[in-house]
């Protein structure tokens, strides 16, 4: 690594640098979620202690979740963003920062583009895909996939 | 038997001076062409203007343009849309290399379909450039007992890894030494290519080749006309003619100009990377320098530019 990449676990003073280092395709939300300050007003009463949400159903929370729920990743004050351990607020588009707190190795391995997926350029302006667009935040396993079609076998070859 | 006559075999007429066994057949031809032509047979010109085409090497800058605009005309009228032929060149201190992460891919054949679609591989009969080969996490890489036709409701299966084989890119390629008229050649950016018009379609590379990363076109090649990839090269994608073999060119057509090859941009795990071996930042670089990468068959000294590694 080069002195002018951002050491692991390392945060930018500022956001932008980081931003214009790591060209990221936009979140995936689902749709509609996104902002959630459309319902999640400033005034509103929060309950910081962990307990089951009535809303986000679909939600399931396998990702460590005897120890963490909602408000470890997100913003109780500025639900529009996340935050790291320490508080800071990070918008959607650098939760690479977050993720990488607990799996340090795969942010330095996602940052020099070996983990993780590219498009674009090898030798020039590429997209990264964020944590999120492959791993759900919520349940990060991979799905299984149906594979397609096996080749011919060469005696159905005409 | 003492009153058999033995008459001597007859004594092929030299060819006429500075004329090349090929030429003088061509001159033949020609001569063949111009009845044809004045007969008004275009079909027969066609295949005449193709049979006298020069090896790619050997084309001067002129003749090249006149090639490719004729390969375009013919190819926009055979498939009704417009369809561009070029011959870009390999980058300057660029040498491509390729890695995929074993412990990540699923086995899901994405790469081998979009890599059809990209590169105007035949339908029906059916080619594909990749092959995904299912194998035992107990025994490791274990090629003889590969499975190449698993089909499954979902990937990966219980204990199984996958191993996507295709063209490996050697450095030190059998299958360009073995050609007996030099029809496949390793270019600078160290892509294997093939001049499917000067290939004669006699198989040694495909029997040369120890990945089996060739393929031979027994029939004629049949392409959709609405599903085909109309930016084509002249060593890469272009459309294949019958009888001719063709192979994985790592999407010459794409990473000439800075893409990234097809399979790279469709795995849906990221289990592919590509990039200039030359270039010490590169990601492919980084993989080969941090991990554990192994070469296929490394002893038979082809010098792949495709590593295999566990990333995990
Ligand atoms: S697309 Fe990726 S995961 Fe799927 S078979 Fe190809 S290399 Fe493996």
């Amino acid at each position: 690594m080069t002195g002018a990449k951002p050491a692991v676990g390392t945060v930018a003073a500022s956001a932008k640098p980081a931003a214009a280092l790591f060209p990221v395709a936009p979140p995936p939300f689902s749709d509609g979620v996104f902002p959630c300050s459309e319902c999640h007003k400033p005034g509103d009463k929060v309950d910081r202690v962990p307990h089951k949400v009535e809303f986000h159903e679909d939600i399931v929370l396998h990702h460590d979740e005897k120890n963490r729920w909602c408000l470890d990743c997100h913003d109780a004050a500025h639900r529009d963003s996340l935050h790291l351990a320490d508080g800071r607020l990070i918008p959607f588009t650098e939760s690479y920062r977050l993720c990488g707190q607990c799996h340090g190795p795969t942010l330095r391995n996602w940052k020099a583009g070996e983990h993780g997926k590219r498009t674009g350029s090898w030798s020039g302006a590429k997209q990264y895909l964020l944590c999120p667009s492959c791993h759900s935040p919520h349940s990060p396993h991979f799905k299984p996939l149906k594979p397609k079609s096996p080749p011919l076998r060469q005696e159905a070859i005409k | 038997m003492s009153d058999l006559t033995v008459t001597p075999l007859p004594v092929p007429e030299p060819p006429a001076e500075g004329f090349t066994r090929r030429e003088a057949l061509i001159l033949g031809l020609f001569a063949l062409a111009g009845a044809a032509t004045t007969s008004g047979c275009s079909s027969d010109q066609k295949a005449m203007d193709e049979f006298v085409q020069k090896h790619f090497k050997d084309l001067s800058p002129e003749e090249l343009k006149t090639v490719l605009a004729r390969m375009e005309k013919n190819l926009t009228k055979k498939y009704g849309k417009p369809v561009t032929v070029s011959a870009t060149p390999a980058m300057e201190g660029v040498l491509f290399g390729y890695a995929l992460d074993l412990s990540r891919c699923i086995g899901c054949r994405r790469c081998v379909y979009g890599c059809v679609d990209e590169n105007n591989q035949s339908r029906d009969p059916q080619t594909h450039y990749i092959t995904v080969l299912e194998m035992d996490k107990e025994k490791g890489v274990d090629l003889q007992d590969a499975n190449a036709y698993y089909d499954h409701e979902t990937v990966p299966a219980e204990g199984k890894f996958y191993m996507p084989v295709s063209c490996q890119q050697c450095e030190n390629s059998p299958c360009s030494k073995v050609c007996p008229v030099g029809a496949t050649w390793k270019e600078p950016d160290g892509i294997v290519v093939i001049d499917y018009n000067w290939c004669i379609g006699c198989r040694s590379c495909i029997a040369a080749c120890p990945y089996g990363a060739r393929r031979f076109n027994w029939g004629e090649p049949n392409i959709p006309a609405d599903e085909l990839n109309p930016v084509t090269e002249y060593l890469g994608n272009r459309p294949r003619p019958r009888g001719v073999v063709e192979k994985c060119t790592w999407c010459l057509h794409r990473v000439r100009k800075g893409l990234y090859p097809k399979c790279v941009e469709v795995c849906p795990v990221g289990a592919r990377k590509f990039g200039n071996l030359l270039d010490p930042d590169s990601e492919i670089r980084y993989i080969i320098e941090n991990k554990r990468v192994f070469i296929l068959k490394e002893e038979l000294n082809t010098q792949p530019k495709f590593f295999y590694y566990y990333g995990l």
